[in-house]
C-alpha cells in the first residue's frame, strides 16, 4: 500500500503535516508525537528579524473553534537557522519552513538566508490576517500574488508553496495567480478573519480586536476552497482547516488535496497527527485502496 | 518524565463553597510527576468547547496516584466539570508548567499567599515547604474554603474583604496586622494582589515568586498564546515574551510585568 506523496519533487512518507504556528518547530510536541512518523513538520512563520507579536489576550474560544491573533511572534531567521533547523534535522521527516514578512524585501531576505540550509520546502504565508500592514493584502490581490511568487521563485533554492488566505472572493483566481508566478504548490486555508465580543466586559475578546478563526467550525469552507483550487490549478494543493480526524483528512484528499495539514486539532488532542495517519491507513486497507493517489481528487 | 494526555477517573467531587468545587482525580501517570505550582489542563466533553481548561494542582497524593483540583464555575466549561459524578472520567493533559522552586524554601521563613481561586495551589506548596511556612489566604467573605487542610499543613492566616473572618482587607493587610515577616514569598491570585505583593517584596528586598494566568491553547509552549512581558529576552523568540504555560506559570516577580 502506498501512502507516499510527491510535491514539488519532494517525496513525503505520508500526506499528513503539521499546520504552521500550531506546532512550534516540533520540540514541544515531541513529548507526545514521534516526529519521525509525520509526513512533514511545517514550522511557525519566521521573519528576517524577531517579531514580538500582539498584546494578550491572543486567543479566544468560539463554538467548535478558536480565534487567534498571535501576531507572528518569532525569533527571526538567524536564531531559527541555528536552533530549530538543527533540531529538526535529527528526525526522519521533511522540514517545511513557513515564511512571513511585512514587505517583499523581508520575505526575500528570509528565503535567501534559508537557501543554504537543509530545508525541504518553503511555505510563504501571504495570508496571515493579523498583522496590520498593507502588504498582507498581497494574498487578496491576484496581481500581487503572482508578482511576489515570481520574485521568490527567482531566488529560492527550495520548492515553494504559496499559502493562501480564504478571505477572498474567488480562491480559484488567487490559486491560478500563484501557479502563474511559478509556485510549486499552494496550501490553504489560512484562518478566516473573525471577531468575538465579550458581552460581560463589553469589549473585544482579543486585544487585537480581530483574529483568525480556525478549528472544526471552518472545515466546510476549507473543503470547498480546496476543491475549487484543485479544480483551477495543475500544481499540487495542500489542504487544511479544521481537520480533527482521518475522516476529515480524507474529505480534503477526495476534494483534491495531495496532502493535509493538522493545526488546531493539536490543541484538542496532541496525538491527533499520528491518529490521522493511522486512520487513513486503516481506511485504505478496509477499502482496498492500493495507492493514496487513487483517492486524491477522486470526488469530482 | 514527560507530559501526557490521559483519561483520569473521578474519585470524588464536592462543592466546598458557593460555586467552588473540589475534585479528586485518579491519574497516576500525571500525579507521579506533579509538583507544587504546576497545573493540568482539562478537556470538556462538549465537543463545541475545543480548548482544554487550565486548572492548578491543589494537592498531590503520589501513593494513590491522585490529584486534587479546586475550581470556580467561571463559565460553561467549569460548569460542565461541576456536574460530573464520582466514577466518571475526565481527559487531562499534564503535568504542565514549572511550579514553585521548593528547594529555595529550605531554612527560610516563607509566605505562601493566595487570593480567591489562587488559594488552592498554595496548599500542596505549603505541604511540601522545607522551611517555616505561613500560608496567607484572602477571601471575599465568610465562605472560606480549604481552611482545615491549610491549618494541618502549618501556620494559616486569613483575610476577608468584608472582615467576617480574620483580618478585614486583603492579604497585605493580614501581614501588617499580624506583624508577619518572611525571607521568601510564593504567591498566586488576581493581578492587583500580585502587584501589591511584588511591591512589598521589593520594599523588603526579599525574593518573590508569583504564579501568572493567561488564555491558553496548547498549554505546552508551542502556540505562543499565553505570553507575558518579561525583563529578560526570552529563550524562545528572543523578544521579551515569556510563555506562561511553559516558562511559567511561576516567575520571579522582578522578571515579569504585571
Ligand atoms: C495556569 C492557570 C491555572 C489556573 N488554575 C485555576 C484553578 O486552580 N482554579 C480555578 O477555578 N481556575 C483556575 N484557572 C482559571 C481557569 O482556567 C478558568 O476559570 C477556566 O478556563 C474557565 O473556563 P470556562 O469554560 O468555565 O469559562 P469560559 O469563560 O466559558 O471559557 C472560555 C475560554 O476562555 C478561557 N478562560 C476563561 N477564563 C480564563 C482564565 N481566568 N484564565 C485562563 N483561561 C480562561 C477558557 O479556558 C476557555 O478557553 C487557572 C488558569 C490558568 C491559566
Ligand atoms: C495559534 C495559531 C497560529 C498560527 N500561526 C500561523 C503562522 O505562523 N503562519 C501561517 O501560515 N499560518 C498560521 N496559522 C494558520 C494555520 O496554519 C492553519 O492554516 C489554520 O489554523 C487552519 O487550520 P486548522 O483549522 O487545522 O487550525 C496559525 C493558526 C493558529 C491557530
Ligand atoms: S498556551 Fe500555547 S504557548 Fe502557552
Amino acid at each position: 500500500m502506498n501512502m507516499k506523496v510527491k510535491i514539488g519533487g519532494v517525496e513525503f512518507k505520508n500526506p499528513v503535516m503539521t499546520a504552521s504556528g500550531t506546532f512550534g518547530s516540533g520540540a514541544e510536541y515531541s513529548e507526545f508525537v514521534d516526529l519521525n512518523k509525520l509526513g512533514a513538520v511545517v514550522t511557525k512563520g519566521v521573519a528576517d528579524v524577531p517579531w514580538p507579536g500582539n498584546p494578550t489576550p491572543r486567543i479566544a474560544e468560539v463554538h467548535s473553534g478558536m480565534m487567534n491573533a498571535i501576531g507572528l511572534q518569532n525569533p527571526g531567521v538567524e536564531v531559527f537557522c541555528k536552533r530549530d533547523i538543527p533540531y529538526l534535522q535529527q528526525f526522519d521527516t521533511k522540514v517545511i519552513v513557513n515564511v512571513c514578512g511585512h514587505a517583499p524585501e523581508e520575505y526575500l531576505a528570509v528565503v535567501e538566508r534559508l537557501a543554504q540550509e537543509p530545508v525541504d520546502m518553503l511555505e510563504i504565508n501571504i495570508s496571515c490576517p493579523n498583522v496590520n500592514a498593507n502588504f498582507l493584502a498581497f494574498g487578496q490581490d491576484p496581481k500581487h500574488v503572482e508578482e511576489l511568487t515570481a520574485q521568490i521563485k527567482k531566488i529560492a533554492k527550495q520548492p515553494v508553496i504559496m499559502k493562501l488566505t480564504p478571505n477572498v472572493t474567488d480562491i480559484a483566481e488567487i490559486a491560478k495567480a500563484a501557479e502563474a508566478g511559478g509556485a510549486d504548490a499552494v496550501s490553504l486555508i489560512n484562518t478566516l478573519t473573525g471577531m468575538k465580543i465579550d458581552v460581560n466586559r463589553r469589549t473585544f475578546a482579543l486585544a487585537n480586536k480581530t483574529g483568525g478563526v480556525s478549528g472544526p467550525c471552518v472545515k466546510p469552507i476549507a473543503v470547498r476552497m480546496v476543491y475549487q483550487a484543485a479544480q483551477a490549478v495543475k500544481i499540487p494543493v495542500i489542504g487544511m482547516g479544521g481537520i480533527q480526524n482521518a475522516e476529515d483528512a480524507l474529505e480534503f484528499i477526495l476534494a483534491g488535496a495531495c496532502a493535509v495539514a493538522v493545526g488546531t486539532a493539536n490543541f484538542i488532542n496532541p496525538y491527533a497527527t499520528l491518529e490521522i495517519i493511522d486512520g487513513i491507513r486503516d481506511y485504505m486497507e478496509k477499502n482496498q485502496i492500493e495507492d493514496i493517489y487513487e483517492l486524491i481528487g477522486a470526488v469530482k | 518524565m514527560a507530559k501526557l494526555k490521559m483519561t483520569g477517573r473521578i474519585i470524588s467531587q464536592e462543592m466546598i463553597s458557593p460555586d467552588i468545587y473540589s475534585m479528586w482525580l485518579s491519574a497516576p501517570e500525571i500525579a507521579g510527576q506533579a509538583a507544587p505550582g504546576q497545573f493540568i489542563s482539562l478537556y470538556c466533553e462538549d465537543s463545541g468547547r475545543i480548548l482544554p481548561r487550565p486548572i492548578s494542582i491543589c494537592e498531590i497524593d503520589k501513593e494513590k496516584g491522585a490529584l486534587r483540583i479546586v475550581y470556580r464555575i467561571a463559565g460553561e466549561g467549569t460548569r460542565e466539570f461541576s456536574q460530573k459524578q464520582p466514577g466518571g472520567t475526565m481527559d487531562i493533559l499534564g503535568p504542565l508548567g514549572n511550579g514553585f522552586p521548593m528547594e529555595e524554601t529550605k531554612g527560610k521563613r516563607v509566605f505562601l499567599m493566595g487570593g480567591g481561586i489562587g488559594i488552592p495551589p498554595m496548599l500542596e506548596t505549603a505541604k511540601q515547604c522545607l522551611g517555616e511556612a505561613t500560608a496567607i489566604a484572602g477571601y471575599r467573605d465568610q465562605n472560606v474554603f480549604l481552611k482545615e487542610e491549610f491549618e494541618k499543613a502549618g501556620k494559616f492566616v486569613i483575610a476577608t474583604e468584608d472582615g467576617s473572618v480574620g483580618t478585614r482587607g486583603n492579604v497585605m493587610d493580614a501581614i501588617r496586622e499580624n506583624h508577619l515577616e518572611a525571607d521568601l514569598i510564593f504567591a498566586c491570585g488576581p493581578a492587583p494582589m500580585l502587584r501589591a505583593i511584588k511591591a512589598y517584596a521589593q520594599e523588603q528586598d526579599i525574593p518573590c515568586y508569583i504564579s501568572m494566568e493567561e488564555r491558553m491553547a496548547c498549554g505546552i509552549g508551542a502556540c505562543l498564546a499565553c505570553v507575558c512581558k518579561s525583563k529578560e529576552v526570552d529563550a524562545h523568540s528572543q523578544v521579551h515574551n515569556k510563555r506562561i504555560c511553559k516558562d511559567g506559570p511561576v516567575f520571579l516577580s522582578t522578571e515579569v510585568e504585571l
